[in-house]
């Protein structure tokens, strides 16, 4: 599991590279970048703290991923989520912080 | 590469500003106007192992149950190796942070007459995916904590068994702290990272733990000779498979049952505590029946919404595995497996020897979270309980007097440091590694040994580990974070030793999967007790000592 980061999407804030558990972005001539994909927890903290969308969470093909591109972009207490998978499908869940998970 | 030297003095220094620093930081602060000073390799905000969220919180207590029925409940989960003292303390504060969470702003699920639902009787549901922010802003909105984000801690500072501070690193800058303060809390969490985990490619680091968690706490905690408790009770999480997502919401929340292949309930077979489920999907794949599942076929369309969501707030990559793959859990089971064994004190009792007021034996040393031992299922709640008590029981330290940094001790620890800017290419912290994790998983109970090891097995081990600590003082970098690489390979070995240490020492098998001696496979009476070591003069002393109860007092 790790991230992909869209460079025609980044606009280079930074905000990135500050949250990242384990360090593991950079600014590279303005833009973030992740040298180690590999080094990842996949724990999404970039992806949702991206303002940009510039950002997708995916499965790496060693554990079966199968090529869909998770980003999330935030509105005050809502937080969306959209899934795109490669053959361009996409599919967007909504999650209010206000509601508690029932299970 | 030449460090610059920074001195820094605080009052309480707190390392590691995950669950239990934050909270620790915050009590700390209600008790005295002393300063605070969080040291957190990465950032308070989504550091530590709740970084991806968390949907329920697991140690809480239902009207009609107490705090006794807590205690009883972990001490039979660990087969009677727990501190009741601990225990007890933290079981009686749980429901009081609880409601202090909720008034921060984290959303519980509550039933129409206001009362928070509860899945069993330890367990409320919440939205977690903004806890960690919501612990960050808690400790920074009391006044006189500092928060360094950034900053790695890798070794303390002692003198005559008595803590003076710690030193640190900048990550992404040439800075080599020199921290003084009068009393000191291990918050760093637990170790992931000691065995090869369950993916060896690309996705190396999607473990159940965070793979930043290091053991960095308990390593310092080693070398600088303080007690240590249980490192052979050895945490072995049952997980989603690939995904290694949370298999509680499916097995609690909606209610699957874990069945083999053959479509058969095999939980009975082999017991119902945390270790023996795990235990119990090993065997039915040996005994060929594998792989295993939880069963979800048949659950409603519903019910495969509300765990999408659900999901998102703690493991997103498993949402985002049912959605790519369109196979949603009502369709298909979902398949699970054991992780890798982790050292973490939140849910087994391995950590710091510590006295009831989660003081170490090292004085002005205190632990809390993950790094803190005989206290097994504390999780989110009890973590930050024993964050309370510790924080209490350091004002205690405040009239000291902070100590001079020796300057001979810091020019040694400079020096070791820059070393390794000294180019040697033919040794890399992958390689090396890489090269622990083998070790760990085929001599030391790894996933590929079925979780199990022998006499003979540890003692290859530990000379496999030996041989690396030698190997990895020749390692080089070339920046400050491959700094901090070289060391945590470095903590994790010194954690290994003590780990193989202990799993020799404990002449039985009282857990199956979290500790299995095949020299030993029953359970023995004699062993109830506890397993501790300390560091002597380069060799790991082992030493027992006999159960302590639920109202008891422990002194060092």
């Amino acid at each position: 599991m790790s991230i992909e980061i869209d460079r025609e999407k980044c606009v280079g804030c930074g905000s990135c590279v500050g949250i990242c558990p384990g360090g593991l972005i950079r600014l590279d001539d303005e833009k973030a970048c992740i040298p180690q994909p590999e080094r990842c927890w996949g724990c999404a903290s970039c992806v949702k703290e991206c303002s940009e969308e510039a950002i997708a969470l995916f499965l790496g093909e060693d554990m079966g991923g199968l090529g869909g591109r998770m980003t999330a972009r935030q509105e005050d207490t809502l937080l969306f989520w959209t899934l795109t998978r490669p053959d361009g499908t996409a599919q967007t869940l909504t999650v209010d912080r206000r509601d508690s998970n029932k299970y | 590469m030449d460090l610059q030297l920074r001195y820094l003095n605080t009052d309480f220094l707190i390392i590691g500003g995950g669950t239990a620093g934050c909270w620790a930081a915050r009590a700390f602060r209600e008790h005295s106007n002393a300063r605070v000073l969080i040291a957190e390799k990465a950032n308070v905000k989504r550091s530590g192992c709740l970084a991806a969220g968390v949907n329920a919180l697991n140690a809480y207590i239902a009207p009609g149950k107490t705090p006794q029925d807590y205690v009883d409940y972990a001490r039979a989960d660990a087969e009677g190796i727990v501190r009741g003292d601990l225990l007890l303390s933290m079981a009686e504060g749980l429901n009081r942070v609880v409601a202090s969470l909720e008034a921060l702003g984290l959303t519980i699920l509550k039933d129409e007459q206001g009362r928070y639902v509860t899945r069993g009787w330890r367990n409320v549901k919440i939205n977690g995916e903004n806890i960690k922010p919501i612990l960050a802003e808690a400790a920074k909105a009391k006044g006189h904590i500092s928060i360094l984000n950034r900053v790695n801690v890798f070794d303390y500072i002692v003198k005559d068994n008595r803590i003076l501070g710690a030193y640190a690193i900048r990550v992404d800058r040439p800075v080599l702290y020199v921290i003084s303060a009068k009393a000191v809390l291990c918050a760093t969490g637990g170790a992931a990272g000691l065995y090869q985990p369950n993916h060896l490619g690309f996705s190396r680091h999607k473990l159940w733990y965070p793979p930043f968690n290091t053991g960095a706490g308990l390593a310092m905690g080693i070398r600088a000779g303080a007690e240590m408790t249980t490192l052979e009770m050895r945490f072995i999480a049952l997980r989603c498979k690939d995904t290694i997502a949370p298999t509680g919401t499916l097995a609690q929340g909606v209610g699957a049952r874990q069945i083999n292949a053959l479509g058969e309930v095999y939980e009975e077979r082999y017991g119902l505590t945390t270790s023996e489920r795990v235990h119990g999907t090993v065997m039915e794949t040996q005994a060929g029946r594998g792989p295993c599942y939880l069963q979800t076929i048949g659950i409603s369309k519903e019910q495969d919404e509300d765990l999408l969501k659900a999901y998102l707030n703690m493991a997103p990559g498993q949402t985002l595995r049912w959605l790519e793959s369109r196979r949603m859990p009502s369709v298909q089971n979902v398949e699970i497996e054991g992780t890798e064994p982790y050292i973490v004190g939140g849910h087994t009792a391995s950590g710091y020897w510590v006295d009831t007021n989660r003081e170490t034996t090292l004085g002005g040393l205190f632990a809390a979270g993950d790094v803190a031992g005989g206290c097994p299922q504390k999780y989110v709640t009890g973590a930050l309980v024993e964050g309370e008590i510790a924080a209490r029981a350091a004002v205690k330290y405040m009239n000291d007097e902070i100590a001079a940094p020796d300057a001979d001790a810091i020019e040694v620890v400079k020096r070791k440091l820059e070393s390794h800017f000294i180019a040697q290419p033919t040794l890399t912290v992958d390689a090396l590694e890489e090269a622990m994790q083998a070790a760990m998983d085929e001599y030391a109970g790894g996933i590929r040994a079925f979780y199990r090891y022998s006499d003979e097995s540890l003692v290859i081990a530990d000379e496999k580990i030996r041989e690396l600590v030698q190997q990895s003082e020749q390692l080089s970098a070339t920046d400050m974070q491959e700094l901090v690489y070289i060391l945590e390979l470095s903590e994790r070995l010194t954690l290994c030793r003590s780990v193989i240490a202990h799993l020799a020492a404990r002449k039985e098998t009282r857990w199956h999967s979290f500790a299995e001696h095949t020299d030993y496979p029953e359970k023995s009476a004699e062993w109830a007790l506890y397993v501790n070591s300390r560091l002597e003069n380069g060799e790991i002393r082992i030493i027992t000592r006999p159960l302590v109860r639920e109202g008891e007092v422990y002194e060092h």
